[in-house]
């Protein structure tokens, strides 16, 4: 059996969730939209769904769009609050140079619009500064949309203190929550966040669904037109066994969030113990406390990170150069170099990502793997 | 109980839903991953790919997934719209179309694009010479649904795609929504440059939809990030929704003679109900030829639609007003006002619509079941 340590590209899907959505494949297939029964009873379902997702962000229902995923998500708070906030004359929005794709790249679509933007650097542990953001800051800017949680190295930024400083500028703070979604206490209410993108196969739920929290004074322009699904905001027939599936994995998520992050902290203590008992030599990237930790990514000097993933696959083990979404490209990630690590460390990173079934068992087998490799390939 | 809301969605084909649940138990990779559980889950999507790609006789690389029929006309429209702006402002559809058309156009139109809603004739026909005429050198797309999702009325797409080939340079766009898998369209046979389906329109699952884009075709992708579908469609493959739908294609193989059987039990319904009940109006081409055979569309004015329904569903039959997408509204239906209907006659029509499943008895039932129904209604408001 493979030992799968790749969740920050996706979860399995958990069997509670599946055993929820499956009611809603067979027998309440209606369309929500419908008025007879068929679709009351989903659109039930869905609300009931809402108010979950909700809930596991402390947010009120009614601030919730599902939407087919956390790109969509990304793309919708970023394009959707600049296109409607241009009309006021702002056109400036800030980001850092470590997000996902999903919102660097809507980013660059606004760039191709007419809009300025600004990439934040962060430091050698993936951090931006509170200094830089205060300084970026322009009678123009609309929206800072900067992660909770970094997928590829798992730094942590200071939500709260960047929130603070966007409210005291009247800017709205949009956070890419995807990869925290699950594994740091969230509550959207208390924290100064206007709007908040997650995903459900990142919590051991379906994939094609997520989610964009978004606060009520933040108002944005859709980006998808047709039905009045979603209150307009995000038309379209909705995934409605993604929808509940995604509304038990969040209530799952908050109900097992401690222990599911505390299982994460020991498998994490447990594989890099174990790296070290097998004496292999590793740097690991990102932050050493503020950080998720689900998301390990370690660098092996003189080695390549294309070979080692060979390896890696060889003997049974799903890890990941950075994100999924790029990996089909070996190109050194855009957050390693944002981080200005030495070239041998960017060009021998691997990330691992635990979940919920991995155990520790799997950790010293993975680690003694890794041990076999790096022999196998010094070598060589 | 009697389904007949398959234009609203479909009940999901038990294959298709063993395939999602295997595809979910066992398949969770991410396809954009590299190790062997993401090559899995890939293997699937470009299979899925293939699958869509044969029914529709084009190359697999000609087909994009999105999350349903909704984003695929967006994607479409706003794609081309971008793409090319700089050769020209000026769209050309109907005013018969789905909200997830029509509401891109009028986007779209607020961002100063010209568009041009053409006319349709009483079955709800838009004319290819109407098209034609309606040309102009700003004209960058077409955008023209094959099956009516209301009335049922099918559009002469085969004649407009000729007339549209003269100009190679415009593009054509085809809401395919609630004729794929049903009637044939073969896109390269009729010169149709993009066409969009949606899975749950033919007991597939929700979530998931497909564009044909011709190759050589460039258009501004809608959702931006990890570079999925070659950089036209980000995000996360939704794999299960994927696989599940490729069967739903396959399962429709089986389907030889869905539009005969329609037709002829449509036939004896309308005889039926026009014998039986009066006043009431048949919406789309009564001769059968220009319309779904699976779709029918009455008017029973006097009545409301809503009051219609929920009396149907009582007798335990289940069928729409008005498409699912805008039956919240109390406004009387777009698409049956440009067919000439008057606002009574709109607000009084409901929408019968078979699926795969479908039987004759249901479709009889149905029929028994408004003969019940409908003279009590006409007494209460005294239509006669
Ligand atoms: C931080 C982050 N944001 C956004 C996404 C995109 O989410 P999805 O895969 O649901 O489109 C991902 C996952 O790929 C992610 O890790
Ligand atoms: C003609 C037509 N186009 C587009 C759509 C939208 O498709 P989806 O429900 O998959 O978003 C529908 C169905 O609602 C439709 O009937």
């Amino acid at each position: 059996m493979a030992i799968y340590l790749d969740h920050a590209a996706t979860t399995p899907l958990d069997p509670r969730v599946r055993e929820v959505m499956l009611p809603y494949l067979t027998d309440f297939f209606g369309n929500p939209s419908s008025i007879h029964r068929f679709g009351r009873e989903v659109r039930q379902a869905i609300d009931r769904a809402r108010m979950q997702v909700a809930d596991a962000l402390q947010a009120d229902p009614s601030r919730i769009v599902f939407t087919s995923g956390g790109t969509e998500a990304d793309n919708l708070a970023i394009i959707g609050v600049a296109a409607w906030y241009k009309e006021q004359g702002k056109n400036h929005v800030i980001t850092s140079q470590i997000e996902h794709h999903a919102v660097l790249d809507a980013c660059k679509y606004l760039e191709r619009e007419g809009f300025q933007v600004t990439y934040l650097p962060v430091d050698s542990q993936g951090m931006i500064r509170l200094a830089d953001l205060q300084q970026a800051i322009t009678p123009q800017t609309s929206l800072i949309s900067i992660m909770y949680g970094n997928n590829e190295v798992g730094t942590i930024q200071p939500i709260q203190e960047i929130g603070e400083i966007a409210r005291s500028k009247g800017v709205l703070f949009h956070t890419d929550a995807v990869q925290a979604f699950g594994m740091e206490e969230i509550n959207v209410e208390q924290l100064p966040v206007d709007l908040m993108t997650v995903s459900a196969h990142k919590i051991n739920g379906p994939k094609g669904v997520g989610a964009l929290y978004f606060s009520k004074n933040v108002h944005l322009l859709p980006r998808v037109f047709g039905g009045a699904q979603e209150k307009r905001r995000r038309p379209g027939t909705e995934n409605v066994p993604g929808i509940v599936g995604f509304g038990k994995a969040a209530e799952i998520a908050k109900a097992e969030r401690t222990q599911h992050r505390e299982h994460m902290w020991h498998l994490r203590k447990r594989f890099l113990d174990e790296l070290t008992a097998q004496g292999v030599s590793f740097v690991v990237n990102g932050h050493p406390d503020l950080t998720l930790p689900h998301i390990c990514n370690i660098s092996f000097p003189g080695m390549e990170t294309e070979t080692l993933l060979i390896n890696f696959d060889l003997e049974g083990i799903a890890c990941s150069s950075s994100s999924a979404c790029t990996s089909g490209t070996l190109t050194v990630s855009h957050v390693l170099k944002a981080m200005r690590l030495p070239e041998e460390r960017t060009r021998s990173a691997v990330r691992f990502s635990f979940g919920k079934g991995n155990t520790e068992l799997e950790m010293e087998q993975a680690a003694e793997k890794t041990a076999k490799i790096i022999r196998r390939l010094t070598t060589s | 109980m009697i389904y007949l809301d398959n234009s609203a969605t479909t009940k999901t084909h038990p294959d298709v839903i063993s395939v999602m649940t295997d595809v979910m138990n066992n398949i969770y990779g991410n396809p954009s991953s590299l190790h062997g559980l993401g090559v899995k889950a890939e293997r699937l999507v470009e299979q899925a790919r293939r699958v869509i790609a044969k029914k529709l006789d084009c190359h697999p690389s000609e087909i994009l997934f999105t999350s349903g029929g909704t984003e695929a006309n967006n994607l479409a429209i706003k794609g081309v719209a971008d793409q090319l702006q700089s050769r020209g402002r000026h769209l050309i559809t109907t005013s018969v179309e789905h909200p997830s058309v029509f509401e891109v156009m009028k986007q779209l139109e607020e961002k100063g694009w010209k568009v041009t809603y053409l006319p349709v004739d009483s079955w709800g026909r838009v004319s290819p010479d109407a098209v034609e005429k309606a040309l102009t050198d700003e004209t960058v797309l077409v955008s023209i649904m094959h099956v009516n999702n209301e009335v049922g009325t099918i559009q002469p797409i085969h004649e407009i795609g000729q007339r549209l080939a003269k100009y190679p340079k415009i593009l054509f766009h085809v809401d395919a929504v609630q004729s794929f898998a049903k009637i044939p369209l073969k896109p390269k046979q009729a010169g149709i440059d993009l066409l969009s389906v949606s899975a749950h329109k033919f007991h597939g699952p929700k979530g998931i939809g497909a564009l044909y884009i011709r190759k050589n075709v460039e258009i501004t992708p809608l959702l931006v990030g990890g570079g999925q579908e070659r950089g036209f469609r980000s995000g996360t493959h939704h794999v299960p929704g994927i696989a599940g739908m490729a069967k739903a294609v396959v399962l429709t193989e089986q389907q030889t003679n869905f539009l005969a059987r329609c037709q002829e039990w449509k036939e004896s319904f309308l005889d039926h109900i026009t014998s039986k009940l009066q006043p009431v109006l048949v919406n789309g081409d009564v001769t059968g030829e220009g319309t779904a055979p699976y779709i029918i569309s009455l008017s029973f004015p006097g009545l409301k639609s809503e009051v219609l329904v929920h009396a149907l569903e009582e007798e335990g039959v289940f069928v729409s007003s008005k498409s699912a997408c805008s039956s919240k509204l109390e406004t009387p239906s777009r698409v049956l006002k440009a067919m000439g209907r008057t606002d009574q006659e709109a607000l009084s029509s409901i929408r019968i619509s078979m699926g795969y499943d479908t039987t004759k008895e249901e479709i009889e039932q149905c029929a028994e079941a408004l003969i019940r129904v409908v003279p009590k209604l006409q007494q209460v408001v005294k239509v006669r």
